[in-house]
């Protein structure tokens, strides 16, 4: 199957053996999209990767810039602005409903729902998009972190914009839920497919909604409490089964936290400066740093090792797209070839991010 | 988050050490896996990110003491080598990281596989060996994963030379002049 | 009919095989509920208002793409409704992302299995160039080495609007279209050799057909290096 498949996400290949039609090995073959971003980055300045790490993972611009930003301020200690702090979250908060609304409508249109729900979720999807084109200049590739904040300041009336699209986005979320969650045949194509079990997802590194379907309730947002996410009430949904509804619900729960999110954000964020003091020429000292994020796909993470020059030694994303994948064949053994296109559009990958 | 303490590690394996510049345990070659296990004992059960970092041959200025008790500058060669780090968590204690680095030389690359222990380790040392030509004992499927299977070379290592492909500058200037009234390829 | 058949007596003794009507002609004849037209035309206009592009999406120009068949912009107003899944039913190959070095040969071989007439739009700085991965090992330097591009689509990535705009240009091309001397039907199914993996790089690098290398500042042509014995 693949690299082009209509209902693979990107140019993903699967080496399927089947026997009638269960699954009986699955080989997945990757490197369609190698566009040697770590390579290409330890070529350039610390802050000229900036803009590659938005084609990442492409719906997730926000929350890659973020990581990296994260990883590069360990290196050189920046403090970051209060204001911006707020931005970033909400950014980062706007992303994740960005991406799992466009999730759910793929993992709706692989299950054979062909176009309806993708509309409905590309609707909503516009709307955060053009947020993040008033707040940055561009829909998609928005680059708008800075090592110390941000680019420029939202422009006026933008909050009160988000605002109105955060009050309204829940109205959605019951459409979708009364459209969806309890459809019958969503309920018995994703029911008990594709088990993921507590143990192997821990020890396959498994992260983000994936692994809390699976039952462990483990989120950097919780964990390492980066940036000011301590200061946030909101639960961490998971699952108990590890099955492929598990992991469309958990995300359904985690758009309203977000939307919970969101709203404090929003009503707490003060005003002031969205720039902290960052050195004009980002040249950190001989050091190894490890950032790592909470993003929409699970742990994001960036390595960067200094060496006391304006580029780094050595740049590596730590994909969570590409070790989501460790565990496919694992699901789809004993499937049906039908309900490995349903496991893999529940893993949620972006080709972006899982060949770089 | 707390970090996970190094020092138990070195205290069980003495011949292990700690890199302070790196944060980094090094350790010795051939005992990768027992450390693995035993921290994997110790509640470690997270494997995060697996990489290679690749150092060339290079020359360190260093001050000593020489034998007269006087500081000299010395020039020796630092052989290359690569390291293949491992950010290791603990998901059940919720701590970390604890970097490992295990250390191998350029020319015969080769580390023990931590895959039997962690399996996130797999799609990422089969990266490392793609990438970096890192050979892991005990791998149970390594193949190259990001390139085609004919390819030679190992892109990511730092002295790997790109292919021509064809590329002109449209306004060739400065370096890139230099370069080619040297002769030298432009890519 | 009854008002403008007066007209339509006194034009059509001018219809000559092989001469077109002028347009006001043309125009005096709609307005009496008669339409003249050419084979060309007609067959161009229905054509390009009936382009079926292959859902084939290689990156991050990809989202772009359905975006701009969402309803917000919805890009069945302008005739091209239905997104093939399979090449042997596409008519339009939009090329929206980074092509690498391992997909290039998958990229021409679906070109190969499009019946004609079949176009190409290069989607995104990486289709045309490679964009801001032009450096990097893996990536073909734009999809215009190995298959004839019709239409540039710059941008990284375009917006959905771009992509109307660039599917209304296409339409224009094909409006313009000489059926009796276009390739698409006089040659057959266009086939492009599909280059092959090596040790290093793709063999061939480029198929001269389409492509030729850049020229130098001194106007000499950019060769590879003359390999030295190791």
């Amino acid at each position: 199957m693949g690299p082009h498949h209509p209902s693979t996400h990107g140019v993903f290949r699967m080496d399927v053996k089947l026997d009638g039609e269960t699954v009986v090995d699955l080989k997945p073959v990757f490197g369609y999209l190698h566009r040697n971003h770590e390579k290409l980055a330890e070529d350039m300045s610390y802050l000229a990767s900036m803009p590659f790490t938005d084609r990442l993972d492409y719906f997730n611009s926000m929350t890659n810039n973020w990581a990296y930003a994260l990883a590069a301020e360990q290196l050189v200690e920046i403090e970051v602005p209060e204001r911006a702090e707020y931005l970033r979250v909400i950014m980062a908060e706007l992303t994740r409903l960005v991406n799992h609304v466009s999730l759910v409508g793929f993992f709706v249109n692989d299950l054979g729902a062909l176009g309806t729900p993708l509309l409905y979720a590309f609707r909503e999807r516009e709307k955060i998009l053009d947020l993040f084109e008033q707040a940055s200049g561009a829909r998609m590739m928005c680059n708008y972190f800075r090592f110390g904040g941000l680019r420029c300041d939202v422009p006026e009336g933008w909050l009160d914009r988000a605002r109105e699209v955060t009050d309204r986005f829940p109205k959605f979320l019951d459409e979708y839920e009364q459209l969806l969650c309890e459809n019958e045949i969503i309920l018995s194509r994703t029911q008990g497919i594709g088990k993921l079990s507590r143990e192997l997802a821990i020890s396959a590194g498994i992260t983000g909604p994936m692994l809390r379907a699976s039952g462990v309730a483990y989120d950097l947002r919780k964990v390492d409490k980066y940036g000011i996410y301590d200061r946030f009430k909101f639960r961490v949904p998971y699952g108990e089964e590890g099955d492929c509804y598990d992991r469309f619900m958990v995300r359904m729960l985690e758009m309203r936290e977000s939307i919970q999110i969101l709203k404090q954000a929003l009503a707490d964020i003060p005003e002031g400066d969205i720039m902290g003091k960052a050195p004009r020429v980002f040249k950190p000292k001989p050091a190894e740093v490890y950032g790592r994020i909470e993003g929409p796909k699970g742990e994001l993470g960036f390595y960067l090792i200094a060496d006391g020059t304006p580029k780094p030694y050595r740049y590596r994303v730590r994909p969570p797209s590409l070790i989501n994948l460790t565990v496919l064949r694992d699901m789809c053994l004993g499937q049906k070839i039908a309900d490995a296109v349903v496991i893999l559009g529940s893993i949620d990958i972006v080709l972006g991010e899982v060949d770089r | 988050m707390s970090e996970i303490s190094h020092e138990p590690l070195l205290k069980e394996f003495s011949d292990a050490h700690w890199d302070e510049a790196a944060c980094a345990v090094i350790v010795p070659e051939g005992k990768a896996r027992a450390v693995a296990e035993w921290l994997l004992e110790q509640g470690v059960d997270y494997c995060s990110n697996v990489t290679g970092v690749d150092y060339l041959e290079s020359e360190v200025k260093e001050k000593i003491n020489n034998e007269a008790g006087e500081e000299e500058t010395v020039t020796r060669t630092e052989p290359g080598r690569i390291d293949v780090v491992y950010h290791l968590y603990s998901m059940r204690d919720q701590t970390g990281p604890l970097v490992i680095k295990q250390r191998t030389s350029r020319e015969n690359a080769q580390v023990e596989s931590l895959t039997p222990l962690w399996r996130s380790c797999e799609l990422q040392e089969r990266e490392v060996f793609d990438l970096f030509g890192v050979d892991f004992k005990g791998h149970p499927d390594q193949r190259r994963i990001l390139m085609w299977d004919e390819f030679e070379g190992h892109p990511m290592r730092k002295d790997f030379v790109e292919p021509f492909d064809y590329e002109w500058e449209p306004t060739p200037h400065d370096e890139i002049l230099e370069k080619h009234k040297k002769g030298k390829v432009i890519v | 009919m009854v008002e403008g058949s007066a007209d339509l007596e006194m034009t059509t003794q001018n219809i000559s095989p092989g001469m077109d009507l002028d347009d006001k002609t043309r125009a005096e004849l709609e307005r009496a509920g008669v339409i003249v037209t050419r084979v060309d035309f007609l067959y161009n206009w229905s054509r390009s208002n009936s382009v079926w592009p292959l859902t084939f999406g290689l990156a991050c120009c990809a989202i772009e793409m359905i975006a701009s068949a969402t309803s917000r912009f919805d890009m069945s107003r302008f005739g091209s409704e239905v997104f093939r899944p399979t090449p042997r039913q596409a008519d339009l190959m939009i090329v929206s992302g980074t092509v690498t070095k391992k997909m290039a040969p998958q990229v021409v071989r679906i070109y190969n299995q499009m019946p004609e007439p079949k176009w190409i739009i290069a989607m995104g700085a990486c289709a045309i160039s490679g964009g801001p991965f032009k450096q990097g090992y893996n990536v073909l330097k734009g999809i215009d080495r190995y298959l004839p591009v019709d239409v540039y689509l710059p941008g990284c990535p375009p917006r959905p609007e771009a992509v109307l705009q660039s599917l209304n240009y296409l339409q224009n091309k094909i409006n313009d279209q000489d059926i009796k001397a276009d390739p698409a039907f006089t040659k057959g199914r266009r086939q492009y050799p599909v280059p092959e993996f090596t040790g290093t790089d793709l063999e061939p690098p480029y198929n001269p057909e389409v492509w030729s290398p850049p020229e130098n500042p001194n106007g000499e042509p950019v060769v590879p290096p003359k390999k030295t014995a190791a």
